[in-house]
């Protein structure tokens, strides 16, 4: 291999401090990521924060820079916003328990009885469709939900209608959207969990649920944590599927996305969008003592 | 393993079961872009191909499309850089707030799309209009780097750990420098972690909408923003149809790709 550069040409002294000084390598790795995430990113993040301790001149439209807790006041006694929080938390945990129902049995049989070909397709089967894309997905189900699709037109035989379009579509259609999140880190939190457990557990005479819940839930568990930061945060902050799928129904998103665009009130989408913000934040740091951070 | 027959039974319907789920609302899409029926009444009556020729003749289609790929190559382009240069500093280095470098790569994808999108589309009128840049693809650039970061910075981390640093001292030993080090030694042992990290990276640009919408200006409108803006107008239907059954059959690319950089699909 040529020498790149002559030795003791500038670039060669400048490599010889790097070496000399870790501390000067340190701090050149992190001054463009730390720029970016905490005073590009993080600073947008405060500043919308402080935004939304701010009003909207009524006549005019323009944002007046005055503290008030207006905003948060409205969010509290309004009982609107009240349901609209519910629901939202609501379909997020509807969307995590489904998922991490439908997704255990399918991560378990392709960790522990598949045999390891069937194991190779049987991961790309499931990873597949994350390529796809969201709007395709969450199009693919509008059309499974139209009056005269898919679903109706099986489900007539029986008796059944399609649900329609609505809360149910929405709940639906997101657990759709981020079963590969769940089902992807259960799967290698399985595949971890060494088969000789299982069936050690089985000679010392546990019965299925009794080996489920001593031995195979403590590797279960953190695994669906860090699948659910997905599945929950996702449907948290969602609107698009909702407008696609929901019908009228609105959830915090949808009205975050309505005061930015129709009624301009940049404030009051602050103050909502600090909802989604603080659960998601209390919910990460209740999840890193689980060391579900380190599954992702 | 020893599990009752009846255990294994019913897993295997579980697993049949949820794939059916998660691939039949795929397939309904690709057989409705031959649909003859314009509003799509299941089952098909008759077969077509004339909606596909029509959506390549498209011309919106195409500027959309060119438009997400010039997005996501950016993005992915600034995700590598950014991602690696953090992975390096955590992995190789101890320092006060190392535990919290993680946590805020993170914090742009956890964080609900909306959020983020508006926060930045806040920052962008505020600081960059005033200098005269306006909301455009440079935007949208810097909004999917934001939240792609996390995904270069989470397979280098493991590259790093998994590597050691015995071949890099080797080749300071030998007498090469940091950067001739990095440039024979380090980069092409960690690149098929940036190829994988890249290549979701890209997919997730090429997907994403939300943070688009808020940080796209008037002109720009990558391919989700025109499927969505094109979703609910009936007479566009089909075309919206084929374009959603082309990318399903694209979706195959990435993961053949990625197969063939690992031989391991947990590798992405």
């Amino acid at each position: 291999m040529t020498s790149v550069t002559s030795p003791g040409g500038p670039v060669r002294r400048f490599a010889g401090l790097l070496h000399r000084r870790p501390s000067i390598r340190l701090a050149g790795l992190l001054s463009i990521p730390l720029l970016w995430l905490v005073v590009a990113y993080l600073g947008s993040l405060a500043a919308l924060f402080v935004t939304a301790f701010w009003t909207t001149n009524e006549f005019t439209g323009d944002v007046v820079k005055v503290f008030d807790l207006g905003n948060f006041q409205d969010l509290v006694n309004e009982s609107v916003y009240r349901t609209i929080t519910l629901r939202s938390v609501g379909v997020a945990i509807a969307v995590t328990v489904i998922d991490s129902l439908v997704a255990f049995p399918m991560a378990f049989y392709m960790a522990k009885i598949a045999s390891p070909r069937a194991q190779r397709w049987l991961v790309i089967a499931v990873l597949t469709p994350l390529w796809a894309g969201y709007l395709v997905k969450a199009y693919a189900w509008r059309v499974m939900f139209s009056g005269s699709g898919v679903l109706d037109w099986f489900l007539r035989p029986v008796g059944g209608h399609a649900p329609g379009y609505g809360l149910l579509a929405t709940t639906i259609t997101l657990a759709y959207l981020w079963l590969p999140y769940m089902i992807l880190p259960i799967y290698a939190g399985l595949e971890r969990l060494p088969n000789s457990l299982i069936d050690a557990a089985g000679d010392l005479g546990a019965r299925s649920f009794r080996t489920f819940r001593t031995v195979v839930w403590p590797t279960v568990f953190p695994a669906a944590v860090a699948g659910s930061i997905f599945t929950f945060s996702l449907s948290l902050g969602d609107y698009i599927a909702v407008r696609i799928v929901g019908g009228r129904s609105q959830l915090i998103g949808n009205v975050v996305y309505d005061n930015v665009g129709t009624a301009n009130n940049l404030p009051f989408a602050a103050a909502v969008a600090t909802i989604p913000v603080a659960i998601m934040v209390i919910y990460l740091l209740a999840v890193r003592r689980t060391g579900a951070l380190e599954n992702l | 393993m020893n599990l009752s027959r009846g255990t294994r039974i019913a897993l295997r319907v579980a697993m049949i079961v949820g794939l059916a789920i998660i691939y039949v609302p795929l397939f309904v899409v690709l057989i409705n872009s031959f649909n003859a029926d314009r509003t799509f009444g299941w089952p098909p009556a008759g077969f077509t191909g004339e909606w596909w020729s029509r959506a390549w003749q498209n011309g919106g289609v195409r500027s959309a499309l060119w438009t997400s790929v010039k997005a996501g190559l950016g993005a992915t382009a600034i995700a590598c850089v950014l991602g690696t240069m953090a992975a390096f500093a955590v992995q190789r280095y101890r320092f006060f707030g190392r535990e919290t470098v993680s946590l805020l790569v993170i914090l742009p994808i956890a964080l609900p799309g909306i959020v983020t999108g508006i926060a930045l589309n806040n920052a962008f009128r505020t600081v960059l209009s005033p200098l005269g840049i306006q909301l455009g693809l440079f935007t949208v650039i810097v909004g999917h780097a934001t939240f792609c970061i996390v995904t270069i910075y989470n397979n280098v981390l493991a590259r790093l750990r998994r590597l050691g640093t015995n071949v890099e001292e080797a080749s300071a030993d030998l007498g090469a420098d940091t950067f001739q080090t990095f440039r024979y030694v380090t980069f092409p042992l960690l690149r098929s972690a940036l190829l994988a990290g890249g290549l979701l990276s890209f997919a997730l640009s090429f997907d994403e909408i939300i943070v688009t919408t808020f940080t796209a200006g008037a002109g720009v409108q990558t391919l989700p923003i025109w499927i969505f803006d094109n979703l609910f107008r009936p007479n566009q239907a089909p075309i919206v149809n084929v374009v959603a059954a082309a990318l399903i059959v694209l979706s195959v690319v990435p993961v053949y790709i990625a197969q063939r950089i690992s031989g391991d699909t947990r590798a992405i």
